[in-house]
Order: structure tokens, then sequence, then C-alpha cells
């Protein structure tokens, strides 16, 4: 099969940017009462993947990253866990054994990232590695350079191959939209990850600006209608980084409710990759219970 | 409004009159609440003038907190030079200042005097920069075998309310003394004068004064009060000419996290009232042990 040939299988539509952006604007515009704020912000919590993807990790910082996951803030009482840990494959079996038995899962990126500029072996060696050290979740990225030259075919089976690699575990699958340039390529690669095998189709690393956006996000979602549409199969979405503040968040769920329903509301479907977003909404929670606004150094460092 | 209606219809040319917004991050945004209200002198409407909300307070303070560790950080000298700066462009617009109080209904002898004096405190405070710390800081005698010394350290965010009766004078005498030091403020301006505070914020925006350093608001202190006084990221209130009953609940309020409340009701025409306690008044001291071998064994001495 060659390329264009890939591309028709795919089928994807083209991609009306101006209304893409127009619709986007328009779920920042909807009235959220206080009581559906607080547990929307609760939700947000509860669907983080409280990151670090640092070359400067250390095991302390890891160790502090999944405290913080199980304490978020003691002071206020009832507030979920976050969903996840991600972190480096290095670090994946000692986050393991700090987080056992808190039910909170832990995430390896993996295949070479961020770049995913490797050979199969290593990258599947990669996932291994993280899968074998009790990853629950692997973050892989896709070969932009191979998608840009058209390679489509080269991308779907990259990722089939480490889905196969991941085992019990889930995947997702990073397309990095910052590099791909187009809507059109963003609802591309996002037909190509679902049908190779992704169990999460993701914005971006966290490395590229820029990172998530909502129109980007809302392109990734209606692929993953789509695709239910026509099989009856879930997709999770997980926009990450360029997520930092709590009303920000909170326009992302309404346009998950709003594009793909309640069902995706829920942390095995729906989460966010960042590492100050818990912050701030814990400060927008403690304003909602107490009155007061907050300061940042009233609330742990991650 | 009647005189520019008659030398417009004489010129044939609508006069061009001044939007006055607010002054928040460096940039003159309008009040998110949309709101406006119509101060009034010599029996004319000064115009509609932005009636901030909580909100505003929220996001001035968000500017001022995230302006305030560089400002900090630059040397005295450099803060010295800036202040110097403001006084300088302050100098070249003299007349509009004059007219624009003449316009809020200060006397035409008194508009000049408080320009002029103005532009003076700015260089006085600007002299000051580089000197407090010689003058406040001490050498402390200590029984033990270290080298004792305390420093001014600035307070953080200073949210200052300016006065009523001296719009420009009052505004820029807590101004200069409270960022002098390396602190970043909000200021509330008067509440029936505050066409020169919003003026006064074109002379720092084309002053070198960083975005966030000096933010403006306009609108009721009845309707902020509690929303500064009790938010945690304010480190200190300076309070000039408010009722006893007004500063009895800011004082209430910021007990909530032991802010420092500083009540001023001084006639900042004398010249008295600008001198370095000001300064000190938003500082804190830090004092550092520093140990050293036993000086009274070896007769060393400093």
């Amino acid at each position: 099969m060659n390329q264009r040939q890939t591309a028709m299988v795919f089928n994807s539509p083209a991609i009306d940017q101006v209304g893409v952006v127009e619709r986007a604007k328009r779920f920042t515009a909807r009235s959220i009462k206080s009581e559906a704020k607080m547990r929307g912000l609760e939700m947000v919590l509860s669907m983080i993947d409280l990151t670090t993807l640092e070359g400067m990790d250390t095991e302390g910082k890891v160790k502090q990253l999944c405290y913080k996951a199980q304490h978020l803030h003691d002071s206020i009482d009832g507030l979920p866990n976050v969903a996840a840990i991600c972190v480096y494959p290095n670090f994946v079996g000692l986050a393991k054994r700090a987080l056992s038995g808190s039910g909170i899962k832990v995430a390896s990126v993996a295949t070479a990232f961020p770049s995913g500029n490797s050979s199969l072996e290593i990258k599947l060696a990669d996932v291994s590695m993280a899968v074998s050290e009790g990853a629950d979740e692997i973050d892989m990225v896709i070969s932009r350079g191979r998608f840009h030259r058209g390679e489509y075919n080269f991308v779907f089976d990259e990722i089939a191959a480490v889905k196969a690699a991941c085992g019990t575990a889930r995947l997702k699958t990073i397309l990095e939209t910052g590099e791909l340039g187009s809507l059109d390529k963003v609802r591309l690669a996002s037909d190509i990850a679902i049908a190779a095998g992704a169990d999460f189709i993701k914005t971006s690393t966290g490395k590229i600006q820029p990172a998530a956006t909502m129109p980007v996000t809302l392109v990734m979602l209606e692929a993953i209608r789509d695709h239910f549409q026509k099989t009856g199969l879930m997709v999770g979405m997980k926009p990450a980084g360029g997520i930092s503040k709590a009303k920000l968040a909170l326009h992302y769920l309404i346009m998950v409710k709003e594009t793909l329903g309640n069902d995706w509301l829920d942390s095995e479907w729906f989460r966010f990759g960042a590492s100050s977003l818990a912050n701030d909404v814990l400060m927008q929670i403690a304003k909602q219970r107490t009155g007061a606004y907050q300061a940042a150094n009233y609330f742990a460092i991650d | 409004m009647e005189e520019s209606n008659k030398s417009s219809s004489e010129n044939e040319r609508l006069e061009v009159l001044k939007t006055y917004k607010m002054y928040i991050d460096g940039k003159f945004p309008r009040t998110e609440s949309a709101r406006y209200y119509q101060p009034v002198a010599n029996d004319s409407s000064l115009g509609n003038v932005c009636l901030a909300s909580r909100k505003d307070v929220r996001n001035a303070v968000v500017a001022a907190r995230s302006a305030q560790a560089a400002w900090a950080r630059r040397t005295a000298y450099n803060r010295a030079q800036i202040l110097y700066r403001i006084a300088e462009m302050l100098e070249g617009r003299s007349q509009q200042f004059m007219d624009e109080l003449v316009r809020q209904g200060v006397a035409s002898e008194a508009a000049e005097f408080q320009v002029a004096e103005s532009i003076d405190r700015l260089i006085y405070y600007a002299g000051w920069c580089d000197k407090y710390q010689q003058v406040f800081s001490t050498v402390n005698p200590v029984a033990s075998s270290h080298f004792n010394f305390s420093t001014l350290e600035p307070v953080g965010v200073v949210f200052a309310v300016a006065s009523q009766a001296c719009p420009l004078l009052g505004l820029v005498s807590l101004i200069a003394p409270v960022i002098a030091s390396g602190n970043t403020c909000v200021v509330l301006a008067s509440e029936n004068s505050p066409l020169s505070a919003i003026t006064f914020a074109e002379v720092l925006a084309t002053s070198d004064v960083p975005g966030g350093v000096v933010n403006i608001l306009t609108g009721r202190i009845e309707e902020l009060y509690e929303h500064f006084s009790r938010h945690l990221d304010v480190n200190a209130i300076a309070c000039d000419g408010l009722g006893p009953e007004l500063n009895t609940k800011i004082k209430e309020f910021a007990s909530e996290n032991i802010k420092r409340v500083k009540i001023y009701h001084q006639d900042w025409a004398v010249e008295a009232t600008a001198n370095p306690y000001l300064i000190q008044d938003f500082c804190e001291v830090k004092t550092t042990w520093h140990p050293i071998e036993q000086i009274t064994e070896t007769g060393a001495a400093y």
C-alpha cells in the first residue's frame, strides 16, 4: 500500500481551522456556578497525571512527587488523589514502591522520549524496561519526522509494535501537535494512533511550544468521537503541557463533556498532564472554602 | 464637557477624549466587571471611570507577585535610576498633570505645587534607594562566637489605599518609598479624583518600571477592602486617610495571616512627611548569625 492509499484508508476529514477555533472559544464562555465549580475542581484533581520529566530529576524529587500525589493538601479534608504520576523509566520502580497501596497509577514515558529519534529495537527495549519495573501506563511519542515524510505506515506499525510490547499496560500516544503544523495533520495522526491501538491519545511532550491548546484538543476529541460512533470503542484523551490554571482546566472539562459526553468525565478516559496545575486547583478550592484568596507559599512545592 | 463641545464646533473637529482605564501588569485593561462610575468635580462629571471588582484586585495581586522577585533582585542603584526616570517623565508632562488636577477641583496654585512636589519626592526617594540599608542595618553585639548583623528586606506585595484629598502627591508619596526597597504594589486611587493616578500610570509605563511593579485600580474602598485585606498573597497594607472604623476592619481581616498594616493621616504637602522611615515601614529585618572564631580568645576584632 503506498502512502496516498494509507491516508485514504484513514479517510480523515479536512479540518475547518477557523470553525474549530471559534468552537473551542465558545467552551470558555460557559457560566459555572460555585457548587458545580467545586465538583469540577475536585474532578480536575482526580484526573491529573502529576509529572516530572526533567534531566535533573533525582530519586528524592520522585519520592517527593509520590508523597505529594497522596497528600495534595492535608489541611483540606476529602480531596481526591491524583490519577497517576508520570516519570522517566528509570524511576518507575521507585515510584511504584512509593505509591503501593494508594491506587495511584505509575505512568512512564518511553520510546526515546521526547524526540522519538531512535531505532524500533531501542524504543521497544525502553518500553519493556518500564513495563517490567511495573509501569501501569506507557506514554510513547510518535516519529514526527517520518510522519512529515508521509510514511504513515511506518508510524502506524511503530505504534502497533509498542502497543504489543506494553502487555497489560495502557498505551498513551503522544502526537506532539506543536510539531505537526496543521489541524489536518493532527486529525490524521489521531486517526492513525487510534487505529494502531492507542488506549489514549495525548497532545504533547511538554517540551515543545505550543503544547496543548483547546483547538488542538478539540480536533483530537472529535477523532475519538468519530471512532466511537463507528466502532463503539472508547479511547482516552490527555492534553499535556501549558495547562496550569484551574479555570482553563474547567474549560477543558466542558469541552470533553460537550464533545464526548459524561462517560469520558473519568480519570479512566481523560487526564491532564501537568505539574503546576494541581497547586492552582488547590488554591481555588481553598479560596472557595475560606473566602480568602490564597498564596502559593502556603502550598507544597511539587 | 460644554467647553469641549463649543471648541469643537468652532474648529469643526471633535476632540478626542481619553478613556481612563486601570493599570495592571504594565497594561491598561478595563475592569473585568465592565462597571463604571462617574466622579464629579466642579459640578461636572470627570467621565466614566472603571469601578474595580474583587477579581481586578486578584489579577493585580497576581501581577504584583510575579513581578516582585525580579524587582527586588535588581541592584539598589538600578531602582534609583528608575525612580529618577519616573521623575524625569513626570517633569516633561507637568502641564498635563496641572490641568488635570484643576479639572478635578484642585486650585491652580495648589496643583502647581502638588506636581512640583511630586517630582521632587521621586528624586528624594531615588536618592534613598541605595542608602536606607546603610542607615537601618546594624551589627549587633552578641555573647557568642558569631558575627551578628541585621539587614532590611522588602516585605513583598503591598496594597496601598492612596490619599483621597491629595490625588497626585499622596499617591506618589506612598508608591515611591514602597517600591524603593524592592516591594511591588497595588494601589487603589483616590475615589473622587482618580484621573491623576491613571495619567501617572502612563508615566510609569514609559519610565522603565517593569510591568506589575506598580498596579493602579480605581473604585470604591467599601467594595474592595475585605478582598485585599484577607488576601493571603498580600504582605502589607498601607491605608492613607481612611476612617477609624474601616481601619479597624482592615486590621481585623489582615490579622488572618498577620499582615503588616500601616495607617497614615498625613498632610503630604508638608516636606517632612517624606522620610526614609516610610521605606522601613515596608521592610522586614533579617538577622544573620555568622559563625566566627572565638574572638575573645585570639584578641581579633572587627
